[in-house]
């Protein structure tokens, strides 16, 4: 799994952060050893002894050795979750290299891909000499999995430079303030301090909706004052309120808009300005529906264009609909798919895993 | 990707420019394009097959082939098939005969049914009902907060018992509010539910137990316009379980070609109702089939034209100007009546965007001066009729007293003089069954060509009454040129409102 680079925190690592009050028992049953501030730091401890404690965090915990000045960070993976039963098989039946182009139309793969991979498919089938459906499952989990396979699909948590920031963009309704909640729950289970930021102020009530996330991920949320509120004023507060507190990770949740609307893709554009006055941003995460069909395409160009994508989640995967616009999506526009969504419920969510999606759509019933 | 279908059927077209009839394979060729526009549109796999089959059908009947422009005729059959489903006319909602109307709202998780009933609600109330906003969301955070915030801002009550997220019986919360719309005397009652999955049979269930609790006028199957081909499987589904008696488009604001309404209009057989254009409460509107005709097949208002030219000409006329072409006795005196008739039907520039292969030619279109044509009436206006019959007897002083008769320089009724003669030659070709050559290099021979192909003739009853695009930005822009360029003599009374 990935790793990732976090904060290392100590009892009373540092007592002016507001959440180390609600820090759960974990982390100081983990590290007893370490109660030294966070900002004055050298806490190279024998790697043996956090070794130790790997088996308790469900992570191997290695401390890094730091400048003085920077925080100490520990390498974590995260809780492991799994695409599961989530995605559904492409056939329901045994599986004729004859309907492959269509079935992949139907699962939104989109004309192009459909013809390309059906023809890629029938020339291995016809150099391996594969006739039977086992064997030709096989070789499209196979080549659905090489082609999706990248080196760049893991969240960018790991430059040591905290906070991160995570901007969440997407058009109305694709899911962003629920793939939000899941991902602070997510960190939060792996002793990640998370700030919320709810620069969605346009929607009726999204600021509520993500203070519920916020609870039931139980981490602190930064509103705006008013409805209609400044976004990147909401986005520059979270991220000095994530600065302040010495979380790890700032996440900003934004209003929903179609990609063809200018003045509001504009303002992605404030809104990332407004951050990087403070710091970097390490993902500027598209969340796109998986029953959307082609027009995935249309809203992934125009976001990379103006809010700089930096990877993509994919969300409602639970459905019947197999989202094959990913493949093309990483393809043609070079961008990873990061993060899947499959429930409504706060742990249905995983990192994209090539090899399940894969055998998810090859699987037989 | 692809280009869109205009710029794909116009190539095609092109092959088939001067033949007076299309071959089985010709037709097969532009049903390939179209199957793949579908498709790339997000239309369903089995619609496009069924839809593909019944072109095919009818392209290959005696209708194309009699037609004098076949192609075109391929193009008017699509749309012919694309309404059928779509729909002819909008449809209104079913009101109760005894108060209260119970409209549920049904569909996947955002696809906009909260937005949508505060819309709703807000539309009915400005036609004088009463409407009554129901909370039965209790699923998604907050669903029930942000169906408050709407009804305060459009002044609509909102019963919500229940603050939802996770806890609450929606049923029980459904059945409540009818007994409290009765009481309370509101006449139209509106069901917000939460959003689900057609696999998931719980949430099917309990989908299914409001139903029965409300007893609906109207379960509104609200659609995502952006939905792919899974808009078969959830249009099954909850036409299967929940039922559907009229579908809601939202997001049509967005780029999407919504090819999901086809697919949903298909499976549910359901007509659709409204559409939804955007964020704000007032985006909403009864739903225009032909706009999404076109809409989906991305090609220019090609059939509007078509259908527009067809209203304004009748046949006979049209007959006689085609012999008239085919003859080489078309005339100046001609060429102006085609131009006036053109100019009755709308503005030369939203008439040309119409045209498939525009796209091409946009910056063309922005640069074409409407005026031009006035000019070009007045150099006519200055001939004699021997002059506008016979273009050859005009020597050097004709020209010259036709010049200053309109105001205008002999270089420019030499021009006009060629023009007319380049445009004569097209519309040759036309009347044989070619497609107009519509090289955009002169709007006047582009004006000749559209209105002196086969559709030409008289008996102008219509005006064209803004534009019918389906693309929201170009539709205003188009309607905001026709209302700044309208010819003068077009009165806004009978032009306009017709119809509205």
């Amino acid at each position: 799994m990935f790793k990732f680079l976090k904060r290392l925190r100590g009892k009373d690592a540092d007592a002016s952060a507001p959440e180390q009050e609600t820090q759960p028992a974990a982390i100081i049953e983990v590290l007893p050893e370490l109660d030294l501030p966070a900002k004055d730091v050298a806490p190279v401890e024998p790697e043996a002894e956090t070794k130790t404690q790997t088996t308790k965090l469900n992570a191997d915990t290695v401390a890094y050795k730091t400048e003085s000045k920077e925080p100490a960070l520990v390498s974590v993976e995260l809780p492991k979750r799994s695409l599961g039963t989530g995605i559904r098989s492409l056939f329901s039946d045994s599986m004729d290299i004859d309907e492959l182009e269509d079935i992949l139309i139907l699962a939104d793969f989109g004309v192009e891909t459909a013809e390309e991979i059906a023809a890629e498919l029938r020339r291995e089938a016809n150099r391996q000499g594969a006739t039977t459906d086992p064997e030709l499952r096989l070789l499209l989990k196979d080549l659905l999995a090489k082609r999706l396979s990248r080196t760049d699909s893991a969240l960018n948590l790991d430059d040591g430079r905290l906070p991160y920031v995570i901007l969440v963009v997407g058009v109305n309704g694709a899911g962003k303030t629920t793939t939000i909640g899941k991902l602070a729950r997510w960190l939060k289970d792996g002793d990640w301090e998370v700030v919320l930021g709810a620069a969605d102020t346009y929607r009726a009530a999204a600021v509520d909706q993500l203070e519920t996330w916020a609870k039931r991920a139980d981490s602190p949320i930064v509103k705006p004052v008013k409805d209609g509120a400044d976004p990147a004023s909401v986005a520059y507060q979270t991220v000095e309120m994530a600065i302040r507190t010495q979380a790890d990770i700032a996440i900003i949740d934004t209003a929903g808009r179609l990609q063809n609307k200018k003045d509001l893709m504009d303002e992605l554009g404030k809104i990332r300005r407004a951050v990087e006055k403070q710091t970097k941003i390490s993902e500027v995460l598209l969340v796109i529906d998986a029953t959307n069909g082609q027009n995935a395409m249309s809203q992934a160009r125009a976001f990379v264009e103006v809010a700089e994508v930096t990877g993509i989640v994919m969300t409602k995967l639970d459905g019947t609909a197999k989202g094959g616009i990913l493949y093309a999506l990483q393809k043609e526009l070079n961008l990873p798919i990061k993060l899947v969504g499959v429930g409504e419920q706060i742990n249905d969510f995983a990192f994209f895993s090539p090899e399940e999606f894969a055998k998810g759509l090859v699987a037989k019933k | 990707m692809f280009g869109n279908l205009s710029d794909r059927l116009s190539d095609t077209f092109k092959n088939l420019r001067g033949k007076g009839r299309l071959s089985a394979s010709d037709i097969d060729a532009t049903l390939r394009d179209i199957r793949r526009a579908l498709l790339e549109a997000d239309v369903a796999l089995e619609v496009v097959k069924d839809f593909i089959a019944a072109i095919r059908e009818r392209a290959l009947g005696d209708e194309v082939s009699k037609a004098l422009n076949p192609a075109q005729q391929v193009v008017q059959i699509v749309n012919d098939e694309l309404t059928k489903i779509l729909g002819k006319e909008n449809k209104r909602i079913q009101f109760a005969k005894s108060p209260p109307t119970v409209i549920m709202l049904a569909g996947l998780q955002g696809s906009g049914k909260t937005t949508l009933a505060g819309k709703l609600a807000k539309w009915l109330k400005e036609q004088n009902q009463t409407p009554l906003l129901v909370a039965a969301d209790l699923q998604r955070p907050n669903a029930v907060t942000q169906l408050q915030v709407l009804g305060d801002k459009i002044g609509v009550p909102v019963f919500a018992p229940e603050s939802g997220n996770g806890a609450g019986n929606p049923i029980k919360v459904a059945k409540d509010a009818i007994a409290h719309a009765k009481k309370a005397q509101f006449s139209v009652v509106i069901v917000d539910t939460a959003g689900r999955l057609g696999v998931d049979e719980e949430m099917m269930q309990q989908a299914i137990g409001i139903r029965d609790a409300v007893t609906p006028d109207e379960i509104l199957f609200v659609v995502d316009s952006m939905l792919g081909q899974d808009a078969v499987n959830v249009a099954k589904a909850f036409k299967d379980g929940v039922g559907v008696t009229g579908v809601v488009l939202t997001k049509l604001d967005g780029d999407s070609r919504g090819g999901a309404a086809l697919s949903v209009a298909n499976i549910t057989g359901a007509p659709i109702l409204f559409s939804s254009t955007g964020e704000d409460l007032d985006s909403f509107e009864p739903f225009y089939p032909e706009r999404m005709a076109s809409r989906i097949l991305d090609m220019g208002d090609v059939v509007s034209l078509i259908e527009q030219a067809q209203k304004t000409f009748d046949e006979e006329e049209s007959k006689k100007l085609a012999d008239k072409i085919a003859n080489e006795e078309f005339t100046l005196q001609d060429f102006l009546e085609q131009m006036q008739q053109l100019r009755k039907m709308g503005n030369m520039k939203s008439l040309l965007g119409m045209l498939p292969g525009a796209g091409k030619m946009k910056q063309q279109l922005e640069d074409f001066d409407e005026s031009e044509i006035a000019r070009t009436e007045a150099i006519i206006y200055s001939m004699t009729p021997m002059e506008r019959n016979g273009p050859k007897v005009l020597n050097g002083s004709r020209r010259m007293r036709i010049a200053k008769g309109s105001g205008t320089s002999v270089t420019e009724v030499n021009q006009l003089v060629n023009r007319f003669e380049q445009a004569a030659k097209v519309m040759k070709t036309m009347s044989k069954g070619g497609m107009p050559n519509i090289p955009g290099r002169n709007p006047v021979a582009m004006g000749g060509a559209v209105g002196g192909g086969y559709i030409g003739g008289k008996k102008s009853s219509k005006k064209k009454q803004g534009s019918k695009s389906g693309n929201p930005a170009r539709r205003a822009a188009e309607n905001q040129g026709l209302s700044v360029s309208q010819p003068p003599e077009s009165k806004p009374g009978s032009a306009f409102g017709l119809r509205n």
